[in-house]
């Protein structure tokens, strides 16, 4: 190859350092996995994450023996932090499904070496999310009322209803991407089996790789069925969230009563996701020395795209503003001003900041591959983004049409205490992940190298 | 069948572009019991022994449309037969409000349709199998490539074989015990 002026255009940014083999990729990211030694950092950050766990397993007992009233619910309000942590942490599992699925249907080879952890991001992130309905049906022992099946009551559910079509979007979507992240892991399953030296492991990783053996005819079955599924996730991954705007869009509130919801709420939730991808990766990477494999290039990729979506956010924002006065509607109009200077007006602006004015900075080229700055943008954007979910519902409801039935509303102990503890659910089971399970794609590393290696002759 | 003395022979290879050169010329030769192995899906590999079409597709679409009219009509007995209520005058087989639970369940059977589809084409879980006894074969998912020529081909022949395998480039040629 031919030397060029050093300068950050993806085309000198390498998508994988130079000088790696297959088995030089195959040796580094199974023996994360297969050492006998676990880093302090792990127990750390893994003792952190179970002792929240606890706290939220406290906390899910108080409420569902004494009841939701311990969370600050109450009329007008009737929607509080356990909606808005729903959305958020849907939200955050959009991203997972989008480079997996979405990139690898538009041959994105940057998607490589993040694709595993981030689909695992999003089933852990579904996972976290699906917590919150359950406990908010405030009788969450009855949740398989939501299903349809023979009932000696003989009722059935209502399929005219929104929040019907969420549980099936949701289970849909947590069933979907765990199957694609399985179908994933078959092959490095089989690569651990064969790695692993103690008797106990090999088993376990020859029973969940289920005799792979790399077969070409097999390897072609498979190729044919992952893009099969990649092109059956990008409409679904778009059709969650545009069910989760319904729940809001379906509604008459002002705020909510809103045809852009749908496409807003898509880009918002890739946008959150990638923000998470980012918190996790940047830490990750230098903590287990992987930065051959999760370069620049991949930091500078995934900016660009949070750029972008959060472009579209903003562009969400401004619609809402204009829609509420150009439809000339006083409620709406009321609601905006409501939402800008009410007694949650503080909210609004400090979601501008977070969401829209700091992430401007990533226009500057430099700041792109500085990892700090990224680290930095990424938790404004997870914070923006649960703000932005509070304001749509609480700020909504909390005044709608009739002045006497206005109210205030803010979280309880118990609303904090479940949402730190679905982060310590989220981190516990990450590094989890990161210890049992390869958290970077093997083979298709390998497929990564050959390709590098056959465009570099 | 009567019980063969071997599954077969198994010839190493230390690139992708060898076992693809390897698995034509074994093809040409007239071979055609006979599997690759790689560490990664090779193109144009399953084609060079003689492999050409999937049937997952198909499945997928089977799985799809199952989900598609199962969904549907799922909703449709429900809101129509079983348990018809009036919601603000809406007909009882309000259509568009069905739409995305279908699309859902289209999906949702489609992927399992795609996940257990290809698992069982491909035999698995398959808890034993005859390549496994080679002892190199672990390296099969770390950067080594093999060709295992069946001894239930017609044209197989243990000598002749082996002596077929050395001359197409085969770094090493292990007997596997079936």
């Amino acid at each position: 190859m031919a030397s060029k002026p050093p300068d950050i255009s993806s085309d000198t940014l390498p998508v994988l350092e130079p000088g790696h083999t297959f088995a030089s990729i195959t040796d580094k990211i199974s023996s994360i996995v297969l050492t006998g030694r676990t880093p302090l950092f792990w127990y750390i950050s893994f003792g952190i994450g179970f002792l929240l766990v606890l706290l939220l397993l406290f906390c899910i007992t108080a409420v569902v023996s004494v009841g939701i009233g311990l969370f600050g619910v109450m009329i007008p309000v009737a929607w509080g932090w356990a909606i808005v942590n729903f959305v958020w942490w849907i939200g955050i599992g959009h991203a997972g499904t989008l480079i997996s699925a979405i990139l690898l249907l538009l041959r994105q080879k940057w998607r490589q070496s993040i694709n595993r952890f981030a689909e695992a991001m999003t089933l852990f992130a579904v996972a976290c999310a699906g917590i919150f309905p359950l406990i908010h049906l405030g009788r969450p022992w009855f949740a398989y009322w939501l299903f349809p099946y023979p009932s000696t009551m003989g009722i059935q559910p209502q399929f005219r209803s929104p929040l019907v079509w969420d549980v099936f979007a949701v289970s849909t979507y947590f069933t979907v991407s765990l199957l694609f992240w399985f179908l994933g892991l078959i092959p490095d399953l089989a690569t651990l089996r064969d790695r692993a030296t103690r008797r106990v492991p090999r088993f376990i990783y020859g029973m969940l790789a289920m005799g792979w053996r790399g077969s070409a005819v097999h390897w072609h079955r498979y190729e044919s069925a992952y893009l099969l599924l990649a092109g059956l996730a990008t409409p679904l991954v778009v059709s969650v969230h545009t069910v989760v705007s319904f729940d809001f869009a379906v509604a008459l509130v002002p705020g909510w009563h809103s045809t852009i919801f749908p496409p807003y709420f898509v880009a918002g939730a890739i946008y959150s996701g990638f923000a998470m991808v980012l918190t996790i990766a940047i830490p990750l990477r230098k903590l287990y020395g992987l930065e051959d494999f999760i370069t620049l290039r991949h930091l500078k990729n995934m900016a660009i795209v949070m750029l972008a979506t959060g472009m579209i956010v903003a562009y969400g924002y401004l619609m809402e503003t204009f829609m509420a006065w150009y439809s000339g509607d006083i409620f709406e109009k009321y609601m905006m001003m409501n939402r800008m200077f009410g007694p949650y007006g503080w909210l609004y602006w400090v979601l501008i900041l977070f969401n829209i004015l700091i992430p401007q900075a990533l226009w500057v080229r430099s700041l792109q591959t500085n990892p700090w700055v990224l680290f930095f943008i990424a938790i404004a954007v997870n914070i923006g983004m649960w703000l932005e979910r509070y304001v749509i519902v609480v700020v909504s409801l909390h005044r709608d049409f009739l002045p006497s039935a206005w109210g205030m509303y803010s979280g309880t102990i118990f609303d904090y205490g479940v949402f730190v503890g679905t982060i310590g659910l989220f981190v516990a089971l990450l590094f989890l992940f990161i210890r049992l399970l390869p958290m970077i794609s093997i083979f298709e590393m390998r497929e990564l190298v050959h390709e590098e290696e056959a465009r570099s002759e | 069948m009567a019980r063969l003395p071997i599954y077969g022979l198994m010839a190493e290879f230390d690139s992708p572009e060898a076992l693809l050169e390897a698995g034509r010329r074994a093809f040409a030769e007239g071979f055609r019991r006979m599997d690759a192995y790689s560490p990664f899906p090779v193109d144009g590999l399953a084609e060079a022994i003689g492999f050409h079409r999937t049937r997952v597709p198909l499945i997928v679409l089977i799985g799809g449309l199952l989900g598609c009219i199962g969904g549907f009509y799922l909703q449709y007995w429900v809101a129509v037969i079983d348990y018809p209520i009036n919601i603000g005058g809406r007909p009882l087989n309000s259509w568009p409000s069905f739409i995305p639970v279908t699309f859902e369940l289209t999906i949702l059977l489609a992927a399992l349709a795609a996940f257990f589809g290809v698992l069982a084409l491909n035999r698995l879980p398959m808890p034993y199998h005859p390549v496994f006894n080679v002892e190199r074969f672990e390296l099969a998912s770390r950067n080594r490539f093999f060709l295992c020529i069946e001894a239930a081909d017609t044209n197989f022949e243990l000598e002749r074989t082996r002596r077929f395998l050395d001359e197409i480039g085969s770094l090493g040629t292990y007997e596997v015990e079936p």
